[in-house]
């Protein structure tokens, strides 16, 4: 079965990302010029802060990292045409849950570590479980009911981690056990970063999920209800348990990434525990077409960026969130499809042969 | 007679199709004109352009002796010209006055102003017997009456010319003997009317002069009296067509698929089938004719666990199988070819080799575990692919790229060769070149002589009648009656279709 | 029973009143834009576009009136970006609005910073004078609530653009320019969504908070569900939304009933998930919302 198209098609296909982030970097570069900030400075000291040595490459790989798995949370839902938006909510709901189960003492490693992940994966899965639901039976729009989720998350999770977890007077939760951390690459190389094996996890759950998507029976029936539920209603695949697989899927995954931060950057809990990882895992999921490989350069990208934009406000003086203005314009452009496709004459998608 | 419209050497170019290749009409005053093609042949084209949607890529129009220019459908309806279209371009949650005034809106300082059109509503419904009630809300009114309001409508705007675009596709014969009453006295009153279809027997009753366009060129106009059904055909697909299908005669075995009894209600409550029973013996073919919307659909998607039944009998071989999943039914060997190749038989956007699995891609061979076998589905798709005669001959290909009767015969490929013992066809020529026609029915009847129980669903009465054995009437959610085939002549047919009863010595 | 009196008297009505508002005029701006057949998550982001230009303009200009128009006219010009890339390069139209929320958050924090060196919060500015117990965002949202209802269903426009959003072929067929009616639907909730942002920065409060809009353009979108699409359904469904806001602010101050606030911050929110679990199977859409339009297609 062929996966994917031909080269032609292939490059193709790349060429529409390609062109809306070269399209965003020029809108990028004027709005920095009408801000009365030189664009050359702040890009190429965004460049310097994502890549200068070998402690920045770390830290925007680190910074890759969540990006990974939100990104592929969005595209795995997005593969069954669901919008998952929730990814935020379900990374801090698994975040909080690992930084909990971290804690529990007396578990060898071998043990704690994966029940750790586990754990928050579940917790990721259950938080987008009452979205996926209603949307299964009932027909809900998972989009406004995965963002009201996101915003009942803030308030528990705020909740359930300084008021619960915390110690009185503290603002973080309880450091995990050792046996709960992800091995940071600091621990051999003189590098100030907090790289962790959490990056290679994100690798081997990237394939885990490419084989699912293209090698398995699973994926063959979570893509076809994503292209026709009809269809795939007619050849006896269960629309409705698809759809919830595949939320749950994509929950466990955006918990997953909370989970490496609290065990391989933070080790707890602690306010300001996503910089908004969720919302630009949407952005890493449509650049990347959502192809585990488009999602991988995506998040990298979007990782060099944030990555770089302490340094860019540093040394330019640019405030961080035109990272977040790039963001949203790329967005704007991958999704404006037709617009592309006919600066490149390509044939617009989803028209019957004629 | 006055030619009261000629288009001239009328082309109509898209990017890699040649819709309309040099085409010439003229349309006399107050006759009817049919224009007769294959599905494809350009004759929506040709008309959309007249109408205004499309500009001709070279050629002209000329109306009362004038050249014009039509800009788009407003222009058109300024000229006179109204179009009927086959797909009703009428907005089901506004009433028929509204439809009717959609686009030139009576208003008083800026306040809508529905009084003086219902007026002239009411008065043109009953100068023309059309007996339309100008409040109704589309949704809530007939089909055959919403036709009509789509001809009020062209009426409203003084339309001189009107295009009637497939219009007896959704009607009974009863209701198309009222349409041609209809007609009669538009030209009475000096209307002139182009009609558009590609049946034949139609065309012969209705029309004055016919022209036949092929591949999108012009093959000729003829007078109606001049010409017959079987040059009009040799016309229309440009060789001799055999209109009837060759079948051995019949070998019935024991009965394999009994239905009792069913029953469905829809969404308002109604009775979509209303305690529907037959029988289908080993090697035999049921037809089931009937306008559409009379419960075929649901009679369909109950049988192919699509849609629960609310009570009832289905058995395949004594194997009790109503309201079962659609996947238990398709394990319990029956194929289903659907009748909205888009909507349910193909994932478009999947390869020829992804499509031919559907449905059972689970099983063994085409995966063992969780894990696709991509061997073997490549070795089904390498020997379908001829066998059917699929083209173009690339299993990689994505669906949605392959005509109409390529896509169809993806999912015949695969819903005969997983062996069915029952297998349920649902308007499977539909949209499907001739070529492509005259090979499925084959293959249906193949499937018959082997002894398999066939249901065949369809609306075109001529596949009906030449592929069954036995014919069954739907109306309402009912079965009307059962006839031989033998028995069944288009007359009776037709007012079985009606909801009438038919006596045999009548 | 003190609660009960805490809870239903005249200070509630006013509070939910002033908590509709932006939730009804935002929502009957959805309200155009889905009934054309465009799809509008972004309302979020178009009010807190609306509620930062509002004080921005009042900044500069010392006027609030001044900002209330300037929300309006940028509500407008920022819907525009959804419409162009929705109806005429045919993109997903809740991914537009989801890019146009991002924008909207990064931009109004990234300009807060460029010029008023502030991260979080704006400076404060004149606000909107009060008319009588309520600012007079109060009395125009509702006066806007009854205009849409007649032009919706009164006016030749309104009919165009129930026709448009249920049947844009039909529509065409006819001569109707189904584009042009939807982007002026858009822009038209654009300018609403602005209006309801500018009632949160200059007539509720007299500043511009990061983030301040904290779901309510989602609240808004639930309200327009709830409401079935209609002006005084999407004006009820706001006022019951806005009552539960208001009483969330006065059950925090009853922490005696045990229940920590942040329980209660979740209230609307979950809300809005039971109305559109409850509602849906009687609710539908508009039957083209969400599809663009192609010309010729049948």
């Amino acid at each position: 079965m062929a996966e994917d198209i031909n080269f032609k098609n292939l490059l193709k296909e790349i060429s529409i990302p390609l062109l809306a982030i070269l399209s965003s970097f020029i809108i990028g570069a004027l709005i920095v010029m009408a801000s009365g900030y030189d664009p050359i400075a702040t890009y190429s000291a965004l460049l310097q802060g994502a890549f200068g040595g070998l402690n920045s490459i770390a830290d925007t790989l680190l910074a890759a990292t969540p990006l990974i798995f939100t990104g592929l949370a969005v595209a795995f839902a997005f593969r069954c045409g669901l919008f998952n938006i929730g990814g935020e909510g379900q990374l801090l709901v698994g975040g909080l849950t690992a930084a909990w189960v971290g804690t529990f003492k007396g578990i060898p490693m071998i043990i704690h570590l994966p029940l750790t992940l586990v754990a928050a994966m579940i917790a990721g899965a259950l938080w987008v479980a009452i979205p996926a639901i209603l949307k299964a039976k009932l027909g809900v729009h998972e989009v406004i009911t995965t963002i009201m989720f996101n915003y009942i998350s803030y308030s528990l999770v705020a909740y359930f981690s300084l008021k619960v977890l915390a110690n009185p007077g503290s603002i973080q939760t309880p450091d995990i056990e050792p046996s709960a951390y992800l091995w940071r690459l600091s621990n051999v190389l003189d590098i100030h970063s907090y790289f962790n094996i959490g990056f290679l996890i994100g690798l081997i759950v990237l394939f885990v999920i490419y084989y699912l998507l293209w090698k398995t029976t699973i994926g063959y029936e979570i893509r076809a209800v994503g292209i026709s539920p009809d269809a795939a209603e007619y050849g006896g695949i269960s629309a409705a348990k698809n759809i919830i697989l595949a939320m749950l899927i994509s929950g466990a995954l955006a918990g997953l990434g909370g989970a490496e931060r609290a065990m391989g950057l933070f080790h707890n809990y602690r306010n300001g525990f996503s910089a908004e990882y969720g919302f630009t895992g949407i952005a890493v999921a449509l650049l990347g077409r959502n192809h585990p490989l488009g999602v991988l350069f995506a998040a990298l990208l979007f990782g060099a960026l944030f990555n770089g934009q302490d340094y860019m406000n540093m040394l330019a003086g640019v405030p961080v969130d035109l990272v977040t203005i790039l963001q949203a314009v790329i967005i704007l452009f991958v999704a404006a499809d037709l617009l592309f496709r006919r600066v490149l004459a390509l044939k617009p998608e989803g028209r019957k042969g004629e | 007679m006055e030619a009261i419209l000629e288009m001239k050497s009328i082309t109509k170019e898209f990017p890699g199709v040649l819709a309309n290749d040099n085409v010439n009409l003229d349309l006399k005053k107050g006759e009817v004109h049919a224009l007769v093609g294959e599905n494809g042949a350009g004759k929506s084209t040709l008309m959309s352009v007249l109408f205004g949607i499309y500009q001709p890529t070279k050629g002209k129009i000329f109306y009362k002796g004038e050249e014009l220019k039509i800009d788009g459908p407003n222009d058109a309806i300024d000229l006179g010209i109204g179009m009927v279209h086959q797909h009703f371009m009428l907005v089901h949650t506004l009433t028929v006055a509204e439809n009717i005034i959609l686009g030139s809106e009576p208003s008083d300082k800026g306040r809508l102003k529905l009084s003086n059109a219902i007026d002239k509503i009411k008065s043109l419904s009953d100068e023309y017997g059309l007996n339309v009630n100008p409040n109704a809300k589309i949704k809530d009114i007939p089909v055959g009456m919403q036709q009509r309001v789509e001809i009020l409508k062209a009426l409203y705007r003084d339309a001189e010319v009107l295009i009637l675009d497939e219009p007896t596709a959704v009607l009974t014969p009863q209701e198309v003997k009222g349409l041609y009453k209809i007609m009669d006295t538009l030209t009475e009153q000096g209307k002139s009317i182009i009609f558009i279809t590609h049946k034949l027997k139609e065309v012969l009753t209705v029309s004055d002069r016919i022209t036949v366009l092929r591949k999108g060129k012009s093959i000729g106009t003829v007078n109606t009296t001049d010409t017959s059904e079987t040059q009009l055909a040799e016309m229309m697909v440009g060789r001799k067509v055999i209109l009837k299908v060759e079948k051995k005669p019949a070998n019935f075995g024991s009965i394999k698929v009994e239905v009792k009894d069913l029953k469905v209600s829809n969404t308002r409550g109604m009775l979509a089938l209303d305690n529907v029973s037959f029988d289908i013996r080993e090697g035999e073919i049921l037809g089931v004719a009937g306008v559409e919307g009379n419960g075929q659909t649901e009679l369909v998607e109950v049988l192919t666990g699509l849609r629960k039944a609310d009570s009832g009998l289905f058995k395949l071989e004594g194997q009790k199988l109503l309201n079962q999943s659609a996947r238990k039914i398709k394990e319990a060997k029956v194929a289903h070819v659907p009748e909205d190749r888009h909507k349910h038989g193909l994932v478009l956007d999947y390869s020829i080799e992804d499509n031919l699995i559907l449905g059972y891609h689970y099983k063994k061979p085409f995966a063992k575990g969780i894990n696709l076998d991509f061997n073997s589905m490549a070795e089904h798709a390498e020997r379908l692919i001829p066998d059917y005669d699929i083209r173009p001959r690339n299993k990689e290909i994505l669906a949605r790229s392959l005509s109409g009767g390529n896509q169809q015969k993806i999912i015949i490929a695969r819903e005969f060769d997983m062996g069915p013992e029952f297998l349920i066809a649902s308007q499977p020529t539909r949209g499907v070149d001739i070529g492509a026609i005259e090979f499925i029915h084959k293959r249906i009847v193949e499937q018959r002589d082997q002894g398999k129980a066939v249901l065949l669903v369809s609306a075109e009465l001529s596949e009906i009648m030449s592929l069954s054995d036995r014919i069954a009437v739907m109306y309402e959610g009912r079965i009307v009656d059962i006839l031989d085939a033998s028995e069944a002549t288009e007359e009776k047919l037709g007012l079985l279709m009606a909801g009438s009863t038919v006596k045999s010595e009548e | 029973m003190e609660i009960f009196q805490q809870i239903f008297n005249l200070e509630t009505f006013s509070s939910t009143l002033r908590m509709a508002i932006p939730l009804m005029v935002a929502a009957i701006g959805g309200m155009f834009s889905e009934r054309s057949g465009v799809v509008n998550i972004a309302l979020e982001g178009m009010m807190l576009a609306g509620a930062f230009v509002a004080v921005v303009a009042s900044y500069f200009t010392g006027s609030a009136w001044l900002g209330l128009l300037a929300a309006v006219i940028f509500g407008g010009l920022f819907a525009l970006i959804h419409a162009v890339v929705s109806i005429r390069y045919h993109a997903d139209q809740v991914v537009s609005g989801v890019a146009l929320n991002l924008l909207a958050a990064g931009g109004t924090v990234f300009l807060l910073n460029i010029l008023f060196n502030t991260s979080g919060t704006s400076p404060s500015v004149n606000a909107l004078p009060y008319w009588g117990p309520f600012k007079p965002t109060v009395y125009l949202g509702l006066l806007i609530v009854l205009i849409s209802h007649y032009v919706l269903f009164y006016t030749p426009f309104g009919l165009r653009v129930r026709a448009v959003g249920e049947h844009p072929h039909a529509a065409d067929s006819v001569g109707i320019d189904v584009e042009k009616i939807r982007y002026v639907c858009v822009i038209l909730s654009g300018m609403l969504a602005g209006f309801a942002g500018a009632h949160l920065s200059i007539g509720v409060l007299s500043i511009f908070r990061e983030g301040m809009t904290a779901g309510r353009g989602f609240i808004a979108l639930a309200a327009l569900i709830f409401g079935k699409w209609y002006p005084f359904g999407a004006m009820g469904a706001s006022l019951l939304f806005g009552f539960f806001q208001a009483i969330e602010i006065r059950l925090q101050g009853i922490e005696a009933i045990g229940i920590p606030a942040e329980f209660i911050q979740t209230i609307p929110y979950i809300l809005t998930i039971i109305a559109l679990a409850g509602v849906i199977g009687r609710a539908t859409p508009p039957a083209a919302s969400g599809e663009p339009f192609e010309k010729g297609k049948r």
